[in-house]
């Protein structure tokens, strides 16, 4: 059984101007131990769908179908009661500004120690001690004076590491990650998903990172989720999805990037553009959610939803025309 | 090329004071832009890199005279332009424009995207007659590759990518030699940013336009520009042609940001720089080399006399300049003689 399993999640908004579908029937799991990104440009639904998985949607607006099962038991049917004693203890979250979660008028040390005395009923004392540990954990130099420090005196790479400190406390099962670096700079950005590796190793939590960034995907994920409009149109194991991506939008994300090292290869003078906008989540769409933007379109697209098939072992695409590996092109 | 640059840059320096105190006296400055020279040549691209606060915006915004310089000049085509009162200056404001970052709040939401190209226009008095300016409006939505009928309409009813087309209209309409793109497509969705970085090539390459390309992506830098400064902390640590830039980085600090950066490749084996702690703030910048608290290489030199700037040997190419000790030492002992580009970015 896998640790976490999302099946069929729906998460619409009820908005002045229409429903709109921010998450419009996504199903993955997550194994113990494993990374799993999800990717998807702005909008496509990827915070929503963390924000469901630990049901911190506000309902209403929000309005949350489907079912999310954590070692078996599905959260959308826990009480206020038990989701708190999950969230923070054996699912965790990381957000991208980590400025905003953190309590500006608690020390560093006490928001750590909160979490712990909440959670596993430690002594004051017992869980300064454990912040303390945490933040050498986590690579802060000085510990024992930074626990006494608030957020504000640090730098938004040092609250980056506090927040993983505070998730990781409790020895979570499942950590979520929502842009953990994407507010940070990029030798700072190395800095901390050098420190996520190493903890994974370490604490072998399984981790679900959401990002927007290709080259952060393919240096941390073992299994990719690719998200567009609010539906799941691939997923695969990282390097099928880098080197074989097998629906239109991927293949169109991956063109799109520059790699580093493009001026030595002499590789592409032209990046590959995917024309057109994003539709509305606020419209019902029939077929397929690319169609509009897709170079393979049919008639079949734009009526038909494309079902997620596999295409290859632990490979599936939503697309009506992506091969199927042993199919002969057509 | 002998001819004259279009843009120079001598010695810019931008320090902003810092009030407190209980008289309000100035109790500290921002180094922000701390002495940095460069050129830039007709219809070349000239990017600045490096991290957030290290003066990148600064130095755009003094080349706009947006706020009065510290110090240094700035030649336009020859001709002064820091010292210049704003009445003679305007004619030469045409000719350097600007692209900002974001594309929400540049743009003034209560005018129509024609009044918003007209302005300049207008402006700069370069219109004939209302046919003319007619003509011109439809010209900068082609050049944009926005529809024509599409000046009628309101600013909010455009995308980010849109809106991001109707800010490079604008900066066109003054027909200009030189535009500073401020991460001009930093804000925007991958798809949509290769459109937009698409768009600024053909737009290049078709007007001869120069451009100070200001970015913090490595990646899209390598792809859109001639030439790279490499920002630290207010200096300009390395310039490069761009090959020799990403291929035999010369400067501790550009290796690092190369060996930084992902690589949309999974698996592959690269040598990972990993800076340690934060840079330091720009109100008391290290003495010595600015970078010697964070650079992997730092000897008892760096810490006490400041590198500068100097033509550095390079297999790849001519106009390598970087600011380190240690191409004082002999090659052997000297990390960066070699040509590690590929290496570190595991290309090739
Ligand atoms: N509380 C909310 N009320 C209404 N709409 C929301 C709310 N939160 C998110 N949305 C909408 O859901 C969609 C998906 O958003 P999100 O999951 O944040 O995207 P991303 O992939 O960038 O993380 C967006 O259209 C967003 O506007
Ligand atoms: N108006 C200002 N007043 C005081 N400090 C400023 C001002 N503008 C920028 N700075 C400071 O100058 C430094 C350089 O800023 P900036 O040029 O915006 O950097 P970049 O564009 O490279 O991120 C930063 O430390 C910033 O905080
Ligand atoms: S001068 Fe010294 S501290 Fe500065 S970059 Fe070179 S080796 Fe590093
Ligand atoms: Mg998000
Ligand atoms: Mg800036």
């Amino acid at each position: 059984m896998a640790l976490l399993e999302v099946d069929a999640l729906q998460t619409h908004f009820r908005t002045p101007d229409g429903i709109n579908r921010a998450v419009d029937g996504v199903s993955f799991h997550v194994n113990a131990g494993e990374t799993l990104a999800i990717v998807g440009e702005s909008g496509c639904g990827k915070s929503v769908t963390a924000m469901s998985i630990l049901r911190l949607i506000p309902e209403p607006p929000g309005k949350i179908a489907g079912a999310i099962r954590f070692n078996g038991k599905n959260l959308l049917e826990a009480s206020d009661k038990e989701m708190r004693a999950i969230r923070g203890n054996e699912i965790s979250m990381i957000f991208q500004e980590p400025m905003t979660s953190l309590n500006p008028v608690l020390t560093v040390g006490r928001q750590i120690g909160e979490t712990l005395r909440l959670h596993q009923g430690m002594s004051a004392q017992a869980a300064e001690d454990r912040a303390v540990e945490m933040l050498n954990l986590v690579g802060i130099p000085e510990a024992k004076r930074r626990v006494k420090e608030y957020p504000h005196q640090l730098s938004g790479g040092m609250r980056q590491r506090v927040m993983i400190a505070i998730a990781l406390a409790c020895n979570p099962k499942l950590l979520i990650a929502d842009e953990p670096t994407t507010a940070l700079d990029v030798t700072i950005q190395a800095q901390i998903l050098d420190l996520m590796r190493d903890l994974k190793h370490r604490v072998g939590a399984a981790i679900v990172l959401i990002t927007h960034d290709l080259g952060v995907v393919a240096e941390v994920a073992e299994r990719v989720v690719v998200m567009y409009a609010g539906r799941k149109v691939e997923e695969a194991p990282v390097h099928a999805l880098f080197n074989k991506p097998r629906h239109p939008y991927t293949q169109g994300l991956l063109g799109s990037v520059p790699k580093l090292g493009s001026s030595l290869t002499g590789e592409a003078t032209r990046l590959a553009e995917i024309p057109g906008l994003v539709p509305s989540l606020k419209q019902k769409i029939p077929g397929c959610v690319f169609a509009s933007r897709c170079a393979h379109a049919t008639d079949l697209c734009t009526a038909v939803a494309p079902a997620l098939e596999e295409k290859a072992p632990g490979h599936v695409a939503a697309c009506h025309y992506a091969l199927r590996e042993g199919a002969l092109a057509a | 090329m002998s001819t004259a640059p279009l843009l120079q840059v001598n010695d810019l320096k931008k320090h902003f004071p810092i009030h407190g105190g209980f008289f309000g006296g100035v109790t500290a400055k921002v180094y922000a832009v701390d002495g940095i020279s460069f050129d830039i040549a007709k219809g070349e691209t000239l990017s600045l890199v490096g991290e957030s606060g290290c003066g990148k915006s600064t130095v755009g915004k003094a080349l706009l005279r947006l706020f009065p310089l510290t110090d240094g000049q700035v030649i336009l085509d020859g001709q002064r332009i820091d010292d210049m009162p704003s009445g003679t200056l305007r004619p030469l404001r045409r000719r350097m424009q600007v692209v900002f970052q974001d594309p929400f709040s540049s743009l003034n939401p209560r005018m129509r995207v024609r009044d918003i190209l007209a302005e300049p226009i207008r402006n700069f008095g370069l219109a004939k007659n209302s046919a003319d300016l007619e003509a011109r409006l439809a010209a900068l939505m082609d050049k944009v590759r926005l529809p024509r009928d599409a000046v009628n309409r309101w600013p909010h009813e455009f995308s980010g990518g849109q809106r991001q087309r109707i800010g490079i209209a604008r900066a066109l309409a003054g027909e200009p030699d030189l535009i500073i793109c401020d991460e001009a497509v930093s804000a925007l969705d991958v798809s949509v940013k290769a459109q937009i970085v698409n768009l600024l090539q053909d737009l290049q390459k078709e007007l001869g336009l120069a451009m100070l390309f200001i970015s913090h992506d490595l990646a899209i830098v390598e792809h859109m520009t001639h030439r790279v400064a490499v920002m630290y902390l207010g200096k300009i640590v390395e310039v490069a042609p761009r090959r020799s830039l990403f291929g035999a980085p010369k400067h501790p600090y550009t290796e690092a940001l190369l060996s930084a950066v992902p690589q949309p490749t999974p698996g592959i084996q690269r040598q990972r720089i990993i800076l340690k702690g934060d840079v330091p703030s720009p109100i008391n910048p290290p003495k010595g080399c600015r970078f010697h608290t964070r650079c992997p290489y730092a000897f008892d030199r760096c810490r006490v006399e400041e590198p500068v700037l100097r033509p550095i040997q390079d297999a790849m190419g001519e106009g390598h300049v970087s600011a380190c000790h240690l191409h004082d030492l002999p090659a052997a002992q000297n990390p960066l003689s070699e040509a590690k580009g590929a290496q570190l970015l595991a290309v090739g």
